[in-house]
């Protein structure tokens, strides 16, 4: 075995500090907003999840890479190991780098996959030592510099979700239940869950004026960035609201649909971006184990009067979810659909199934 | 939630391997989260050196037997309400199942607070769990559970080869094993027939990975898990004897989530309240799996997994047996959130077996699907090469870390791969020296290929150090990588500088410490902080990294941390009691108003419970780190003597680096250690000590034994536990002997003494002040010189020794205490014949005994110790050894029924895993308490005896009269039988196992006709008649006790004959 060289690079914060790594992905200069993640495992769901879009990520787990990656395998129209088409992410940073790996399902090690998807990546930083910079000032924007200097570059001045939502309307399976998803940046586990059940699943762009069409139930996906930018979304949210079908809403589709009730979002100072996050069911001792991954939140205090908190953070006591009083609408701010993460919360699915059996039979009998 | 106002706990009795240390740290979480309800505590635990059976732990304490007989007299007594189970490892659980089928719990109304007793019995019962799992949906190996040989060989049939034997309801695996053929089939299933009724023929998974998850569940059926932890070593070798890595490193996010739920549900349908481990099988080329264990109860991993990920899962776990949520408790890390969420880990533990079998004779060094280690380390870091590297130094085995280690010497690299030994981690190394593949190693040993990676890149650094010749030239980026990597600065003076000889003294140590410094290569202190960084935790539970540019906490430079050395791994001759020792000195430094700080690294411990002290430094007792820590501390002063042997080795060399140890003086540590200035001290001042003389050259050492005479005992410096030390009673022995002597240790000389014979040994432990003695307790062992003093059953006070002796004793210790400027703890042992009085031995440091004779006395030896230690004025107490009115006896624990093979005998090496100490109104009722207490059981009829040489006979014919006036009936061999004859002592004559004539010795045992077996061994070499080890082995195999000693076994029958079960007192602690 050759050693292997490492080009070196840095790391460029906002505030000025610098950190200096090896590379072991595209050797090209990036710049985005800096997050972490503590999730122990699942980097390759996490890079193609659409909500890290213009993010460079830092993984506190130390040791990345063991298991390689996946080859791209489609298995019903999707994705089969990754959770959408593409590296999402602008960058990775980690402290330590496995070139060797060994999984059955891997066909390459992540550094390869980096490089054929041009994305950045450094290893041999401190990534506790960065993570507390940012857990103490806040998400900021950050750069990779090799050679050529780049300008920060602020992703939430820009409507990411258009970035990464479908461009034309897929449809998936041919069951029973016509589930209209409207795709702000949608993982593919989502779209698995739904199948699951007897379901055909529409998937729409962000601004797809679904009003007009007939489905038994709305889906708002989850996506990346400031939700205030998803104006269309929110507005067609607001027609819905005059109907009766079930809605359910993951994170950012939890956030547009208290947008469109009413309430208002913030943006929280660092984020929640791990596989750890408790939250109680409110009212009830019922806790829960969830993988998050937002930078925004509904504020507590803005609920409209119909609806009420579904789940509370155990942590923070922010909002994880919001229920309707009277109609069959959820959301909650957590991933119920983990990958990668936790499924402890995947009932969600069938508590959505169930409310579009309820209205579907309901709909029969009134006909 | 009602409330509870008194509650049993159950503890788990002598460390054993298999159950050890671990269940201190779990019992001891346990009561303080009982005590901080409020709730009164009982806790039964004849482990007396244990943190958890000390004042301020528990409310009451009994040191007795943790056996339905003793705890229902004392449930009877103190009329508790609940009970906890899941707390004292299997022995508890065992017990806990026996009070419930007799039907004890019920009668006395008495709640078990956690896990059902019928949830844990259900999960206990192979057959009955697997079919439970099916029901839900959840794979098992293909198993068939069997009552009798000719099922089990049906159900081989079925089930084919490869498969494992396992012996329902035992111990990690005791009575378990692989088998490739009908021959292994029977002989294994039969064995396992002896430790249960339930025998099961199970499908083998060998090259599966091994995985594991700590679960908690809440009575609200909140779940979660803690930690998934996975074993380097695939299945096939227990995952007490593995090496472990937390958390998984080779699983995808869909395996590890996919194993998760499958915990949770497993948790849920069993109904657990509190914790739960389940252990699987990965299938490495799919996402298959099999449930291969699952313990309804605090295990050996959930304490790892506790130190692992800074979650105390025994007192959350206690906590929800009390009926509050997880949600209701706090993450007692960051005081703020909750603890219901799974810690988030930014670094990655190892955790890696000890094993001692060099200790024993004729023990298999191959390790399998039962346990023989005897403690473990965790290395915690933030590569695996830096975690694998720190560990491997940690064990103590002689080893520098995965690389620069002395050449291995293997016959067959093949077959050492793929039948693993203790060895094997070194053994992978050898190959790669010689060229071996990971793809090569892969296919003999199927460790994941991702870890031999690891390993292979150790190795290539090793390479690349190699190839240069000097510091100066090397480049800081290598040097760098290689301290990332885990190489110590000693592996680096022995790859840069060449020399074998090199770093045998410190100088060229420095060397690389001053390089490293100046180029600014040096660890940084991360925290535990369960939360990987997403929130604050002012946490005081630290390890260092070269993977870091920042330290996470600030040092305040105030001169007031004391630091404290722990003891390291549980091995042969140091354990519990050494963990007891630096808790209580961390208690006294907080007390008087000092930063308690300690560095320690095993799991087991409770030293390394982040609660126990103001910082933890969970890291190595090498003089690098130590000197590491200091420089970062700059400490008030280091104590090096509650630690047992591995600070007490440090203390010169920290000393020569000017590090200020508070105590005893580290030349006079050194002048107590080096045997050949030791004895030059005693005869300065007078001093009667065994003639002796420094090994220099084979003759002089030959004429010097022709001189004194054989026996003769061997010994090189710096020993603990009688490593290499041995007695020899002919030439050829000795030519045998000092061949293994110098290799253990180079750097000291061997010294041969004049054995003793048929000698008393009497210990003084003892606190001195400036080298005037201030507290002492002597105590006498019951067996005489020769067997090791950790091995020696020990009375407190002494019973039988003239009062002219005790004067002798003391006045001794206190030249010796003068002599060496003692200031702290010290433990002489003393040969005593007539009034002749020897000394043989003296340690500045806490010793084995320290903690039973502080609780016999009821005065705390390491308060007192180490208040001196600090500076401290201190009053002498005004009680001693002779105003007490009750005995102490302390007996040791063995293992041997996990150590295939080993011959159970007594000698000069310690073989002990553990010890009890109990208390009684005379010797009697002590020693019966404490025999009973590590598994001697009182006999119905049947004793067979072997009395071996003349003396034992003599020694032994009283007690047998006493046995057959009481209605035993004795059986014996030959000249036993014809020695019991001509005294007119009744017997039946039983032909030794090689006659194959019935009544055959072996036989009886196996048929279970024999309640007690009393062999004495011919002599004290290793050379022992195939017969007597036939008998010996025989009945540690079907599990009938077996005592190896004369004098304990006279002992054992007069108690016998004056106590009856039912008339042993049940008195607590605080009632003596």
């Amino acid at each position: 075995m050759n050693k292997i060289i490492y080009r070196k690079a840095r790391l460029i914060l906002e505030d000025g500090i610098t950190f200096e790594g090896k590379s072991f992905g595209h050797e090209s200069s990036t710049a985005g907003e800096i997050v972490f993640n503590t999730a122990m495992t699942g980097y390759p769901e996490s890079l193609t999840d659409p909500s890290y879009r213009g993010q460079i990520i830092v993984l506190t787990y130390p040791s990345i890479g063991n298991y390689g990656v996946p080859a791209n395998t489609i298995q019903h129209d999707l994705s089969e190991f990754f959770e959408s088409d593409q590296i999402h992410a602008k960058g990775l940073i980690i402290s330590d780098y496995s070139e060797s790996y060994n999984h059955w399902n891997a066909s390459k090690s992540l550094g390869e996959w980096l490089k054929e998807e041009k994305i950045p990546a450094l290893f041999g930083i401190d990534t506790r030592q960065l993570t507390k910079h940012i857990r103490e000032h806040g998400c900021m924007l950050a750069k990779i510099v090799f050679d050529e200097d780049l300008p920060f570059d602020d992703p939430g001045l820009r409507n990411l979700v258009s970035e990464v939502s479908t461009n034309e309307k897929i449809v998936y399976g041919n069951g029973k239940f016509k589930i209209m998803l409207v795709d702000c940046g949608v993982k593919n586990n989502i779209i698995r869950y739904l199948l699951q059940s007897d379901t055909t699943v529409i998937r729409v762009p962000w601004d797809y004026r679904f009003q007009d069409e007939k489905f038994d139930g709305l889906f708002i996906s989850n996506g990346p960035g400031d939700p205030v930018q998803c104006s269309e979304t929110i507005s067609n949210l607001k027609d819905a609201l005059q109907a009766d079908y079930p809605i359910f809403g993951i994170c950012l589709g939890h956030q547009l649909l208290a947008l469109a009730s009413g309430a208002s979002t913030y943006k929280l100072k660092f984020g929640h971006r791990s596989h750890n996050q408790p939250v109680i069911q409110v009212g009830t001792p019922h806790a829960y184990l969830t993988s998050q991954n937002h930078g925004y939140a509904v504020d507590n205090e803005s609920i409209p009067d119909d609806w009420n908190a579904y789940f509370t953070n155990l942590n923070d006591n922010s909002n994880e979810g919001l229920k309707h009083s009277t109609k069959p609408w959820f959301t909650t701010q957590f991933h119920p659909e983990a990958s990668s993460g936790p499924t402890d919360t995947s009932f969600l699915f069938g508590e959505f199934i169930g409310a579009l059996e309820g209205y579907k039979g309901k709909k029969v009998l009134g006909e | 939630m009602e409330k509870i106002k008194k509650v049993l706990v159950l503890g788990s009795g002598a460390l054993k391997i298999g159950e050890a240390g671990e269940f201190d740290y779990s019992g001891s979480q346990a009561l303080k989260a009982l005590k901080e309800e409020g709730i009164v505590t009982v806790l039964i635990n004849p482990n007396i050196a244990t943190v958890q059976t000390s004042e301020e732990i528990a409310d009451i304490i009994y040191y007795l037997p943790v056996t339905a007989f003793f705890v229902e007299k004392i449930i009877e007594k103190e009329k508790p309400e609940g009970i906890l189970l899941a707390f004292g490892g299997q022995t508890a659980l065992n017990c806990g199942i026996e009070l419930f089928r007799t039907g004890i719990l019920k009668k006395y109304n008495l709640k078990v607070l956690g896990t059902p007793v019928e949830a844990i019995i259900e999960t206990e019962d192979r057959e009955q769990f697997a079919n439970l799992l099916h029901g839900i949906g959840i794979k098992t190996p293909k198993s068939i559970a069997v009552t009798s040989m000719e099922d089990a060989l049906k159900a081989a049939e079925t089930i084919g080869f490869p498969m494992i034997i396992r012996a329902a309801f035992t111990l990690g695996g005791q009575g378990s094993g692989f088998c490739n053929s009908m021959l292994e089939l029977r002989q294994l299933t039969e064995k396992a027939f002896s430790y249960s009724s339930q025998v099961l023929v199970e499908e083998s998974l060998k090259g599966w990975k091994e995985v594991e998850y700590e679960v908690v569940r809440d009575k609200y059926d909140n779940c979660l898990t803690v930690c998934n932890m996975e074993n380097f070593d695939p299945l096939g070798i227990h995952t007490g004897e593995s090496i472990v890595v937390a958390p998984s490193q080779t699983l995808t996010n869909s395996e590890y989530h996919k194993l998760r739920k499958i915990s949770i549900e497993i948790v849920k349908r069993v109904g657990i309240v509190g914790e739960c481990n389940v252990q699987y099988a990965l299938d490495p080329h799919s996402e298959d799996y099999r449930v291969i264990e699952v313990n309804a109860r605090l295990s050996r991993s959930s304490a790892l997994a506790s130190k692992a990920t800074g979650y105390p899962l025994a007192f959350v776990a206690a906590k929800l047996g009390l009926g509050y949520g997880l949600h209701e408790l706090k993450n007692s890390v960051t005081k703020t959130t909750p603890a219901f969420f799974e810690p988030a880990l930014d670094y990655l533990v190892v955790k890696i077996p000890r094993w001692d079998l060099n200790k024993f004779h004729g023990v298999s060094k191959e390790i399998g699907s039962s346990m023989k280690s005897v403690g473990e380390v965790m290395a915690i870091g933030r590569s695996f090469e830096e975690c694998i590297q720190k560990g491997l130094r940690m064990i103590g085995s002689g080893m520098h870390g995965f690389a620069a280690n002395k050449e291995l010497v293997v016959d067959d690299i093949e077959s050492s791969l793929s039948n693993p030994t203790d060895t094997r981690i070194f053994v992978i190394g050898q190959a790669f020296k010689e060229g071996w593949t990971v793809e090569q190693v892969y296919e003999k040993t199927k460790i994941d290929r991702w870890f031999l990676a690891k390993l292979m890149h150790i190795h290539q650094l090793e390479m690349e150090l190699a190839q240069f010749v000097s510091l100066d030239s090397l480049p800081t980026d290598i040097l760098q990588e290689a301290k990332k990597a885990g190489f110590s600065d000693f592996q680096l003076v022995r790859l840069l500088f060449k020399s074998e000889t090199m770093g045998q003294n410190d100088v060229d140590i420095f060397k690389i410490r001053e390089f490293r410094k100046k180029h600014g290569i040096v660890p940084y202190v991360k925290q535990i902080d369960t939360l990987a960084a997403e929130y604050p935790a002012a946490t005081n539970y630290l390890y260092l990294t070269y993977h870091g540019a920042e330290h996470d906490i600030e040092f305040e430079n105030d001169n007031r941390s004391v630091i404290v050395l722990g003891s390291g791994a549980y091995r042969i001759g140091s354990s519990v009691e050494f963990d007891w020792s630096g808790v209580n000195a961390l208690q006294t430094i907080e007390k008087s108003g000092y930063r308690s700080v300690m560095i320690n690294y095993n799991p087991e411990t409770v030293s390394t419970d982040y609660d126990v002290c103001n910082r933890l430094y969970f890291d190595e007792l090498s003089l690098e780190r130590v000197m590491d820590i200091t420089e970062l501390e700059n400490p008030f002063g280091v104590i090096v003597s509650t630690g047992g042997q591995i600070p007490n080795n440090l203390a010169m060399r920290l000393h020569n680096q000017n590090i200020k140890l508070l105590g005893t003086s580290a030349l006079s540590i050194d002048r107590a250690e080096n045997r050949y200035k030791f004895s030059e001290m005693l005869d300065k001042i007078g001093v009667d000590q065994p003639k002796w003389r420094e090994l220099t050259d084979m003759q002089g050492i030959f004429e010097f034994t022709e001189e004194v005479g054989y026996p003769v005992l061997i010994r090189p410096s710096y020993v603990l536990s009688g490593a290499a030390m041995n007695i020899v009673s002919n030439k050829s022995e000795l030519q045998y002997f000092l061949d293994l002597a110098t290799l253990v240790s180079k750097q000291y000389p061997v010294v041969v003494s004049k054995f003793m014979t048929d000698t008393k040994e009497i210990e003084m432990d003892a606190v001195a002040d400036k080298g005037n003695i201030i507290l002492y307790a002597i105590s006498e062992h019951i067996e005489f010189a020769g067997v090791h003093s950790g091995d020696a059953t020990i009375m407190f006070p002494p019973q039988k020794v003239y009062v002219e002796t005790i004067r002798r004793i003391k006045k001794i210790s206190r030249q010796i205490a003068e002599e060496l400027n003692i200031s702290g703890p010290f433990n002489i042992q003393f040969l005593a014949k007539d009034n002749d009085i020897k000394v043989i031995e003296c340690n500045l440091r806490a010793s084995r005994s320290l903690p039973f004779v502080s609780k016999v006395l009821k005065t705390n030896f390491i308060d007192y110790a180490t208040r001196i230690m600090l500076g401290q004025t201190v009053e002498k107490p005004n009680k001693s050894l002779f105003d007490i009115d009750y005995i102490g006896v302390k007996a040791p624990q063995f293992s041997f029924s996990r150590l295939s093979k080993a011959d159970p005998v007594l000698g000069v090496d310690m073989a002990s895993t553990g010890e009890v100490g109990c208390l009684g109104d005379d010797y009697y009722e002590a020693i019966l308490k404490a025999m009973l207490s590590v598994g001697y059981r009182i006999p119905k009829k049947n004793i067979l005896i072997s009395s071996g040489p003349m003396r034992s006979k003599t020694e032994l014919l009283i007690s047998a009269n006493y046995l057959a006036t009481n209605g035993y009936q004795l059986y014996a061999t030959k000249g036993t039988h014809l020695f019991f004859l001509e005294n007119n002592i009744p017997s039946i004559l039983v032909n030794w196992p090689d006659v194959k004539e019935s009544p055959n010795a072996y036989d009886m045992i196996r048929n279970k006709q024999i309640d007690l077996v009393i062999n004495i061994p011919k002599d004290l070499t290793e050379e022992e008649l195939d017969n007597d080890y036939t008998i010996r082995r025989a009945s540690v195999d079907f599990n009938v006790p077996l005592i190896t000693n004369a004098r304990l076994a006279s002992a054992f029958i007069y108690a016998i004959s004056k106590y009856k079960m039912e008339d042993l007192k049940i008195k607590s602690w605080d009632e003596y």
